[in-house]
């Protein structure tokens, strides 16, 4: 068989449609339009990663009513007086720097259908796929007597880092010494698991140096300490012993903001000079305002292939919204991770490619139990085809409290940010 | 006949290409979860080892370490165990070609 000139043609013509179908050498582009709602862990990754990976072909615009990113890991260490806001908080003019269109203002709708996304100042942003990273939001109505004008203004919850870690800093700063410091714990699941323990062990660590008469009480709603258990509980006794005392299985039944008083289904009530209350959580509203909490009207049903939402199509929602399987946990390092599945996922797609795979992906989360010493849990998720699952034998936590790992700590609080945004 | 040859291997190039495509972006995809600890690319901003750069034979080794439990960590011999060899190759491969 001999070819011809215009057979040679329709075989190279071939080859070019099919080089095209599957991304030439330089890789997968992608064009379009990406709207991204919170600039937080996932949402700051996921707008860095896609027009890192588009090469600049998808336009992407962030939206977060913030004007910088302020990080909730580290932020226990600002209540502690061991860091300052200035040092948690981390401008977007690196994600502009990457082309990111940046817009302050919040996102009151979403419009599936129109593929639109309506802003609170007013104006409307149209999108081919649209990133939903909010975080969560607060069930004011799990804490009978709470409300949010009560827990923004003198019950605080500073699950949220920014405004509220500044006013809970100066609550523990005003309190006498003497006075007792009480941590409200939500029954699971809430934004990272160990998060309240390292809280406690901050503050009692900020009590000992100067307030060495003040007492941290932890009321905490779950039977027993949810992350790192052995490790928080032997940190707490070998060097918190009279000063921080843990309750476990103590949900509230009533508040009386006025006496600063909390009430259990079982033990004693108590009466608190600075009383730090952590509501139950859901998917941020945002995420509830579009429709896509549709697992028990509190989280977001995700297919972990793309991290595109069940609900809706075109929507892909990130990190501590998501109805989370068996063991991954609402971290600010899993939301990268999150991401980052998806970035992959949306270049791919907006290129007219089917979505790959995911990649194996990790969480690691660092708790500092003093000023000095730190614990960690960490743990890979292997996609196994339809959600991801950490392989047996594999993961784990600190063999004990340590000073190295106070500084891999630091270390990791300054990469990851990097990471994200810079 | 002439041109047969030259559309056979126009051919193969784009499936070659096509394949290094893939196995890039597969690579990429994977590499990128380091990099929430190690730096973007592999670049640590500090604090972190740098994973740019490193000869491919050096992170294999380093990583099988990890996981065998040969060469002690923090967190490195809990998360190199989500790893096939085949992915360490790939993750070393990545992270070799980052100047």
């Amino acid at each position: 068989m001999t070819l011809n000139r215009r057979d040679f043609i329709k075989a190279a013509g071939a080859t070019v449609a099919f080089g095209s179908l599957y991304g030439c050498a330089g890789g997968t582009k992608g064009s379009g339009n990406v709207v991204v709602i919170g600039g937080g862990y996932g949402g700051a990754t996921v707008a860095k990663y896609l027009r890192m990976w588009s090469d600049g072909g998808i336009n992407v615009t962030l939206v977060d009513p913030t004007p910088n990113f302020v990080s909730c890991p580290i932020s226990n260490l600002v209540l502690a007086g061991e860091k300052t806001m200035a040092d948690i908080t981390t401008s977007y003019d690196g994600l502009r720097k990457h082309g990111v269109t940046v817009v302050i203002d919040s996102a009151k709708a979403v419009d599936p259908a129109k593929r639109t996304v309506t802003l609170a100042k007013g104006g409307t942003l149209s999108y081919d796929r649209l990133v939903v990273s909010p975080g969560i939001d607060f069930m004011w109505d799990s804490v009978p007597g709470l409300t949010e004008a009560v827990s923004e203004s003198k019950i605080l919850h500073a699950w949220k880092a920014g405004p509220q870690t500044v006013a809970l800093r100066k609550q523990l700063e005003d309190m006498k010494d003497g006075g007792v410091y009480a941590l409200c714990i939500p029954k699971g699941p809430y934004r990272c698991p160990p998060g309240p323990y390292e809280r406690a062990s901050m503050i009692a660590n900020y009590f000992k140096a100067k307030k060495p008469k003040s007492k941290v009480l932890i009321l905490d709603a779950n039977a027993d300490v949810v992350s790192k258990g052995p490790l928080f509980k032997k940190a707490w006794t070998d060097l918190y012993s009279g000063m921080l005392e843990y309750r476990g299985n103590h949900s509230i039944t009533k508040l009386d903001a006025a006496s600063q008083t909390v009430e259990f289904e079982f033990g004693d009530k108590v009466k608190a000079d600075v009383l730090n209350i952590v509501p139950a959580q859901k998917a941020g509203m945002i995420a509830t305002a579009a429709g896509l909490s549709n697992v028990g009207g509190r989280w977001c049903g995700v297919d972990w292939k793309t991290l595109e939402s069940t609900a809706h199509k075109n929507i892909h929602v990130l990190g501590d919204s998501t109805a989370a399987t068996a063991g991954m946990p609402k971290s600010g390092h899993m939301t990268t991770q999150h991401a980052k599945v998806a970035a992959a996922a949306i270049v791919n797609l907006m290129s007219g490619q089917p979505a790959p795979d995911p990649m194996v992906i990790a969480n690691t989360c660092y708790s500092f139990v003093s000023a000095k010493e730190v614990i960690h849990v960490a743990h890979p998720y292997v996609f196994n085809g339809k959600e991801f699952a950490v392989p047996k034998g594999a993961g784990g936590v600190s063999p004990s409290r340590n000073e190295l790992e106070a500084k891999y700590a630091l270390a990791w609080a300054k990469n990851i940010w990097a990471d994200a945004l810079l | 006949m002439k041109y047969r040859k030259i559309a056979l291997a126009v051919s193969l190039l784009g499936f070659a290409s096509a394949a290094f495509a893939d196995n890039h972006t597969i690579s990429r995809n994977m590499a990128s979860a380091c990099a929430s600890c190690h730096g973007t690319n592999g670049h640590s901003v500090g604090g972190m080892d740098p994973l740019a750069g490193m000869p491919k034979d050096e992170m294999i080794r380093k990583v099988k370490d990890f996981r065998s439990g040969a060469k002690p960590a923090t967190v490195m011999q809990q998360l190199s165990k989500g790893y096939t060899d085949q992915q360490i190759e790939m993750i070393a491969n990545y992270y070799a070609a980052q100047k």
